[in-house]
């Protein structure tokens, strides 16, 4: 089975010359001195390769909507925000190939005729800094970077920039503010950041893994990638599993790897004396799955027909004797810290779904609290609030009240917590 | 007043880009790695050297999570609190640590030597529960380890 | 146009709007915090919700934010959706998680936009039952309060303050549900526009600390329209009063003008009103306690009158109708305009140019649309503060258009628009002498001695035209910001110039109508906004008169022995010496005036005048708008209108120009009879015998309440309400309840809206003209097709007299004006008039030390003031402040010697 995007991966990652004697920069090679913007842009669109980045939308349409013909700096950027809950697989390819993230944002960047390009860091990972940084230097020594790259006209600058600390950095247009050394709000759209983005110029901005999937597709074709899945979305996907299962991890599997596969083969199952409740399937802010649906396929379509998104295909688990209320209102205190601040729905409506989880949970719950909480579930959905964090949020609270209803009425009617008597 | 080493950082980070604006949190990492935290002070200098009101500079500072705008510890204590730290039991260590150290979320110890915060998901899910002290990221952590792993830190 | 179904029904609305302003604009209530009709939608607040449908078979439909949506041909919308219906219920439901349900001991209560919109959404019973989070709230200066717990995060402040406004000093901290508005730390705010904060916030947060003072509810007050007196610019307020006293100043909207804002000099400055310095009863030497009775006193007046050698000062901060009134008093031949000689000068230019000259003058609204700004020697926001708020708009003009042009936004997409824009703007040159506050927004300022800034300015009119003569010897830096300018001007549609009275100089204004004038001619569209010193200046010029200085000679010879002083204090309008000798010789001097000023302390018969809140009258403002301001209440004891202090001794000395005149609609028509250039002030506003459905308007809110309770220690009858003979209005709260004629809008109120957003109910387009046109008259509109009339000599440049320096003025918009200086929170923020500014190396030449007294002599007076270095200052050059109580009565510029012995002991500098 092919892994292009883990193949390499090592720890410490390969250097540039490492990298190169494995293939590495070829695709940079032939984009940048061989193809046109178009031919590249082609090949990613004809590939149909989704955003990893949670939202699956199509790389290639995104950028196809940069402008081509205007003058002044447009800009790239790789989000490396990574701080969905649950959620660790870019860290991998950050920590174990920063070469490949570099060649990728290289192609990228040539395709819609960028001038500079960031990696959106996020403070936490520490190591990866180091490497990435190490790995640019190496990009700029080679003529990778700069100047008149690889002795053509193109020339493009790549910084790393470090955040500070907060999940709406990974929301896109919020990173554009924190990158405007803002506060990391998010901004309307329309304009969509490829026509005003960063300093508002045209700007792109992909996932880690969206764009380390780029020099594979422009060396091998877009027909390689699609021949890669087991579904209709093409290429292989990093998948994770985190919770009470025995090997907890990250794999690079053909997109459509069905849920117990992971589970089972993958992560060894759950751990002795657990049993499956039901999990996330792609972070924090994804609807919860349950037990009929071990066997759906994991891909952006095979999800959302499940009730769920696929997002950032990295799953958390759900076990029998971990309280689903608790872990709900986890989730929900994280989200109502992460909001910014901006929109009324999310900034006074999430802290209100936490109070509420928390009085449930202990054992202070009233009969018309699930009502609320339900309502807020419907109120805070898409489109109601400003940007995604809020229905992102609302996911697994929707989800755990159909799934875990039950748990919820007894917290309520035994007024205290079933599952554990923790203070 | 800021330092000749830090205004050179700073005036390096204002080079990188087209308003001096944007280098606010650029040069309030820097002030922070110098100094720890960030004080009124500090967020008066950066205004000046970066020509942008006190209030402004705050605006930015108060937004995030790892800007310090009060004194810190000698080492930062990042416990994280997300999902899956939480289900592969984050609250023991919780507890652990706060009756340790003495203090809970957001104090620092009376020696100076600790400041405790929570975290959001540190992106070791795999490896839960996770903490930082400083750079260091910690794993796959028991309640019993928590006592060497500080004892490194003085 | 376009055809959009709103609930089915459709409407034919106008392009390039979004979807929340066309349904008010169609009167449908729809709620809204975020958005504001100066300050443009960002999609915060998530309460204009409303459903979006594809077509007629989409039932399903989705929730969008009308703020955010633009108005597109057939689309379909629902506001009655009951699924929006019930978003928007519970966003008032979340904002109250934490407002703290204060409004029985809030100010903003009964005239606050929450609560308004909460009864709008009809949510009713809070289903919230956690703790609230709480707030420090912080000092913010003498202006505002902060209650920050009843902050519902609309975001309003800090994008009126920081972006509308350019503050600095007021921000959103932290983030989540903990965000926070305020400064950095506690201490007064410094924008100059921060009182508006009262009227865009939403609900209680912001609040006027001066009504506070006297707190009275907005239903509990009666109104009228009136027009701040605080600049030449007529900004148009309500004032409200109960009891006696005048409470508060708000915004009155006037599309051409102020639109809805105001400054904190205009806002705040109206305590003089309630001043205990007020002369409210009239008196006679030596029975200044008020013994003789009115009728004995005009008895004795009239008597004067009579005797002849009576001769009359008007003044600039009096009303047209006034003023006129004593000119047909004392006979036009006697009648003095009552500015000071500098202040007519600069007066009559600015008349001469905007009347003359081919260039209209250009109304607030119109400078923001400006492409293209030059401000000649003039610190607009301490002469004329909203000039200055209009041309923070403007620059944003050019790159707004061109990002709008580039992206498709439309100019209310605020973030997305300053986004687009980053930190671009539009062409401004700034030529003063010292700093100002728009300099941060400035292309390029130039900063030198004013003849060499007029000299640049001169030389930008030559290279328009070259009928106006070369500047010689201008320096090469010079003439390339010539160049500079001039290819900006030339680039720009609508270029724009800026000058006025504030630097002392009128070859700035002469060199401003050369420009404009030049443009003209070459096709372009120029504007011209001149300032001058008050807010009647311009009315008085028109209305002609001598010179003051005429006056004195007139007394001193003996030709005239009577004097009969028009709300003026002739010791800020001339030289000590000169009125006191006047004093002396003066048989009889009449001082009709609301303040017990130094000339009334001088004064042998004092009559008790009407403030502005008092009285009914006309003023002027600097682009020519005559514009009228109503009585708001009948004030304690005699005081009256000026004009009707002159009807009345007229009628007891017999004199036939003021025969059969009695209220204010007759002096108007006399006025216009006997001034052709005033006439169109007949037609200011309906006259006194207008009724709507035979009935008045009433001052009163129909909410007024415990009026028959008033009196009741006293008497429980309820009083007879006093008559007003002038106006359509009543004073009580009976008359007609709908909307009145624009002109005689007392307050905003529409059902259901009972804060001043209710404004858009008003408006014929929301951000528009109110309904039947604004408010005023414009008198001048230039001679487009008269003859250019170039000014033709420009400045020496100038050279430092050895030995000497030369005093300009500096204005603070806090200080410098006479009325706004009895309000003690604008006291406190006054500049120091014992201060000379000068250049650190002029001090040190003189061997002066920063902070040491300097001894000086102007106009054969001795001052002692205070050294303060400035670096601003070109060298041989000092400021002094301006206007203030104490500061010199001198016509500047000026030079005085700096000899040996001007320093005398070193004072410790800390006392500034
Ligand atoms: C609250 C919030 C947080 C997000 N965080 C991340 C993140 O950490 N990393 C990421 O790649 N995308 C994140 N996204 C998604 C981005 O907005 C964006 O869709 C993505 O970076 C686009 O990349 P892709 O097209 O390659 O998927 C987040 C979205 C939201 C609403
Ligand atoms: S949903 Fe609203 S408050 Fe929440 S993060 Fe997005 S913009 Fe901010
Ligand atoms: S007014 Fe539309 S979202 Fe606030």
């Amino acid at each position: 089975m092919e892994r292009p995007l883990t193949q390499h991966i090592a720890f410490p990652p390969l250097g540039l010359r490492q990298y190169e004697a494995v293939g590495g920069y070829q695709a940079a090679r032939k984009a940048v001195k061989h193809m046109s913007p178009q031919e590249v842009l082609d090949i990613v669109k004809e590939s149909n390769i989704k955003g990893r980045g949670g939202a699956g939308f199509s790389t290639g349409m995104k950028w196809s909507f940069v402008p081509m013909n205007v003058s002044g700096p447009k800009y790239l950027v790789a989000n490396a925000d990574e701080m969905e809950p649950g959620t660790f697989k870019d860290r991998w390819l950050l920590e174990g190939n920063p070469h490949q993230l570099i060649e990728g944002m290289i192609v990228a960047a040539y395709a819609i005729q960028a001038t500079e390009a960031f990696v959106f860091l996020r403070w936490a990972y520490k190591t990866a800094a180091a490497e990435i940084r190490k790995a640019i230097q190496e990009a700029y020594d080679a003529g990778y970077l700069g100047q008149k790259i690889l002795g053509t006209d193109y020339s493009l600058d790549l910084h790393l920039h470090t955040g500070v600390g907060r999940y709406m950095c990974g929301e896109e247009t919020a990173l554009l503010n924190s990158l405007e050394g803002k506060r990391a709000t998010p901004r309307s759209k329309p304009p969509f950041p490829q026509v005003s983005g960063l300093f508002g110029r045209p700007t792109i901005v992909n996932n880690v893994e969206t764009l380390s999937y780029i020099p594979h597709i422009v060396n091998k074709g877009a027909a390689w990638f699609q021949s890669l899945s087991h579904t209709a979305d093409g290429g292989t996907k990093i998948y994770g599993v985190s919770g009470r299962v025995k090997k907890p991890g990250a794999w690079e599997l053909p997109m459509g790897t069905t849920m117990r596969e992971l589970i089972e083969e993958h992560a060894g199952g759950m751990l002795d004396g657990y049993r499956f409740r039901g999990a996330l399937p792609g972070g924090a802010s994804t609807d919860f799955l349950v037990e009929e649906h071990l066997d759906v396929k994991m891909d952006f379509a095979g999800v959302a027909a499940a009730g769920s998104r696929l997002g950032t295909g990295t799953m958390v688990v759900l076990d029998d004797r971990t309280c689903p209320v608790g872990f709900v209102h986890n989730l929900e205190h994280f989200f109502a810290q992460e909001s910014c601040g901006f929109c009324t729905p999310c900034r006074e409506g999430l802290p209100w779904t936490e109070k509420l989880l928390w009085a449930i949970e202990q054992g202070e719950g009233r009969a018309e609290d699930l009502a609320l909480l339900a309502s807020h579930a419907t109120l805070l959905g898409p489109g109601n609030t400003f940007c995604a964090l809020a229905p992102g949020a609302m996911e697994p609270l929707q989800s755990a009240l159909k799934y875990f209803r039950d748990d919820f009425e007894r917290h309520i009617k035994e007024k205290k917590c079933p599952y554990h008597t923790y203070t | 007043m800021l330092t000749t080493a830090e205004k050179e950082l700073i005036e390096h980070e204002i080079r990188q880009v087209p308003a001096k604006k944007a280098a606010c949190i650029e040069a309030l990492k820097i002030v922070q790695e110098h100094r720890r935290w960030v004080s009124d002070e500090s967020i008066q200098d950066v205004a000046d050297i970066l020509e942008m009101s006190p209030a402004e500079v705050d605006s930015v500072a108060t937004f995030y999570n790892l800007i310090f705008r009060q004194p810190v510890g000698r080492h930062i204590i990042l416990l994280c609190d997300s999902i899956s730290c939480y289900v592969m039991g984050y609250r023991d260590l919780h507890r652990h640590i706060t009756r340790l150290l003495g203090i809970q979320y957001g104090q620092t110890t009376p020696d100076g030597r600790f400041t405790l915060l929570p975290n959001p998901c540190l992106g070791t899910c795999d490896h839960a529960p996770a903490l930082m002290v400083d750079h260091d990221l910690y794993r796959d952590l028991q309640p019993e380890t928590l006592e060497n792993i500080l004892a490194k830190y003085t | 146009m376009a055809t959009i179904y709103i609930d089915n029904k459709p409407y034919e609305v106008k392009d390039g709007r979004n979807l929340l302003e066309v349904c008010l604009q169609l009167g449908i209530d729809l709620p809204y915090f975020c958005w504001h009709p100066a300050l443009g939608s960002v999609g915060a607040c998530r309460q204009c919700a409303i459903k979006s449908f594809k077509d007629e078979n989409d039932t399903k439909g989705r929730l969008v934010m009308s703020c955010m949506e633009p108005v597109k041909d057939n689309i379909r919308i629902s506001v009655n959706d009951k699924d929006a219906v019930h978003f928007r219920e519970q966003v008032i439901g979340w904002l109250m998680t934490n407002h703290p349900h204060d409004c029985a001991v809030c100010d903003e209560g009964g005239a606050c936009h929450l609560q308004d919109m909460t009864v709008m959404t009809g949510h009713s019973y809070r289903n919230y039952r956690f703790t609230k989070r709480t707030y420090r709230n912080q000092y913010l200066g003498p202006f505002l309060n902060h209650e920050m717990n009843r902050c519902i995060q609309c975001y309003r402040c800090v994008r009126f303050y920081k972006d509308y406004a350019g503050g600095k000093d007021l921000n959103v901290f932290a983030a989540h549900h903990h965000v926070y508005f305020g400064r950095e730390k506690d201490g007064k705010l410094e924008s100059e526009f921060s009182g508006n904060l009262a009227e865009v916030c939403p609900t209680g947060v912001f609040t006027d600390k001066t009504l506070q003072s006297h707190y009275t509810r907005k239903w509990d007050m009666d109104y009228a329209p009136s027009v701040c007196q605080g600049c030449s610019l007529g900004c148009n307020i309500v004032a409200g009063e109960r009891y006696g006293s005048l409470r508060q100043i708000t915004n009155r909207y006037n599309g051409e003008v102020n639109g809805y804002f105001l400054c904190d000099r205009g806002r705040y400055g109206y305590e003089f009103v309630n001043s205990v310095h007020r002369i409210r009863e009239p008196a006679i030497r030596p029975h200044l306690n008020g013994t003789s009775s009115k009728e004995h006193i005009i008895r004795h007046v009239a008597a004067k009158l009579k005797e002849g050698k009576v001769i009359g000062i008007g003044s600039p901060r009096a009303s047209l109708e006034s003023n006129f009134a004593l000119r047909q008093l004392v006979g036009e031949k006697h009648f003095y305009n009552g500015m000071s000689d500098a202040d007519h000068d600069h007066t009559a230019l600015a008349l001469k140019i905007l009347r003359d000259g081919p260039v209209p003058p250009a109304a607030l609204h119109e400078v923001e649309k400006a492409d293209m700004i030059l401000i000649l020697g003039e610190d607009v926001t301490n002469t004329a503060p909203m000039l200055a708020l209009a041309v923070r708009q403007a620059v944003r003009q050019r790159p707004m258009q061109d990002a709008m042009r580039e992206i498709h936004l439309s100019a209310w997409q605020d973030a997305a628009v300053r986004e687009a824009m980053q930190e671009e703007k539009g062409p401004l040159f700034i030529l003063n002498t010292f700093p100002t506050k728009l300099d941060e927004l400035a292309t390029r300022v130039q900063r030198d001695a004013p003849e060499n800034l007029i000299r640049i300015a001169f030389q930008v009119s030559h290279s328009l035209d070259a009928a106006i003569p070369e500047v010689p010897d201008l320096g090469e830096v010079e003439q390339m910001l010539v160049n500079q300018i001039t290819d900006a001007l030339l680039a720009a549609q609508r270029p724009l110039i800026i000058s006025g009275y504030g630097s002392g100089y009128d070859a700035f204004m002469k060199a401003a109508a050369n420009i404009s004038g030049a443009l003209q001619k070459k096709g372009k569209q120029p504007m011209l906004n001149l300032t001058v010193p008050e807010c009647n200046s311009l009315g008085l010029e028109m209305l002609g008169g001598h010179r003051l200085d005429s006056a004195f000679d007139v007394l001193l010879h003996g030709d005239a022995e009577t004097v009969i002083v028009l709300e003026n204090d002739l010791y800020r309008r001339a030289d000590k010496h000169k009125i006191e000798a006047m004093f002396r010789y003066a048989k009889e001097v009449i001082l009709i005036d609301h303040l017990y000023n130094q000339t009334a302390e001088k004064a042998s018969v004092l009559l008790p005048a009407g403030t502005f809140a008092e009285s009914d009258g006309t003023i002027v403002n600097n682009e020519g708008r005559a514009q009228r301001y109503y009585q708001v209440y009948v004030p304690k004891g005699s005081v009256q209108e000026s004009w009707r202090w002159c009807l009345e001794i007229a009628q007891a000395a017999g004199i036939h120009r003021l025969n059969g005149l009695r209220h204010l609609d007759d002096i108007v028509w006399a006025m216009s009879i006997a001034v052709p250039a005033l006439e169109p002030v007949q037609r200011l506003a309906p006259h006194a015998d207008f009724r709507i459905a035979g009935q008045k308007i009433p001052r009163e809110p129909h909410r007024y309440s415990g009026r028959t309770a008033i009196d009741a220690n006293k008497n429980v009858s309820e009083p007879k309400p006093p008559d007003d003979p002038d106006t359509p209005f009543s004073f009580t709260m009976e008359g007609f309840r709908g909307e009145p004629p624009a002109p005689l809008i007392p307050f905003f109120w529409a059902p259901g809206w009972n804060s001043v957003q209710s404004i858009n109910k008003f408006q014929s387009e929301i951000g528009g003209h109110l309904h039947g046109g604004d408010p005023g008259k414009r008198l001048l509109e230039g001679n487009r097709n008269g003859e250019i009339t170039y000014f033709l000599e420009a400045p020496e440049a100038y050279v430092p007299i050895p030995g000497h320096v030369h005093i300009i003025p500096v204005y603070h918009i806090f200080g410098s004006e006479e009325l706004s200086m009895h309000t003690p929170a604008i006291a406190q923020q006054a500049p120091d008039f014992f201060c000379i500014y000068m250049n650190p190396e002029d001090l040190h030449q003189w061997g002066i030390t920063p902070g040491m007294w300097v001894n000086f002599e102007l106009e054969g007076h001795a001052y002692v003031m205070a050294a303060m270095p400035n670096n601003w200052l070109p060298k041989g050059i000092a400021a002094i402040n301006a206007g203030l109580p104490q500061s010199p009565v001198v016509d500047l510029p000026q030079f005085i010697r700096m000899g040996g012995d001007a320093v005398s002991d070193n004072i410790h500098s800390s006392t500034f």
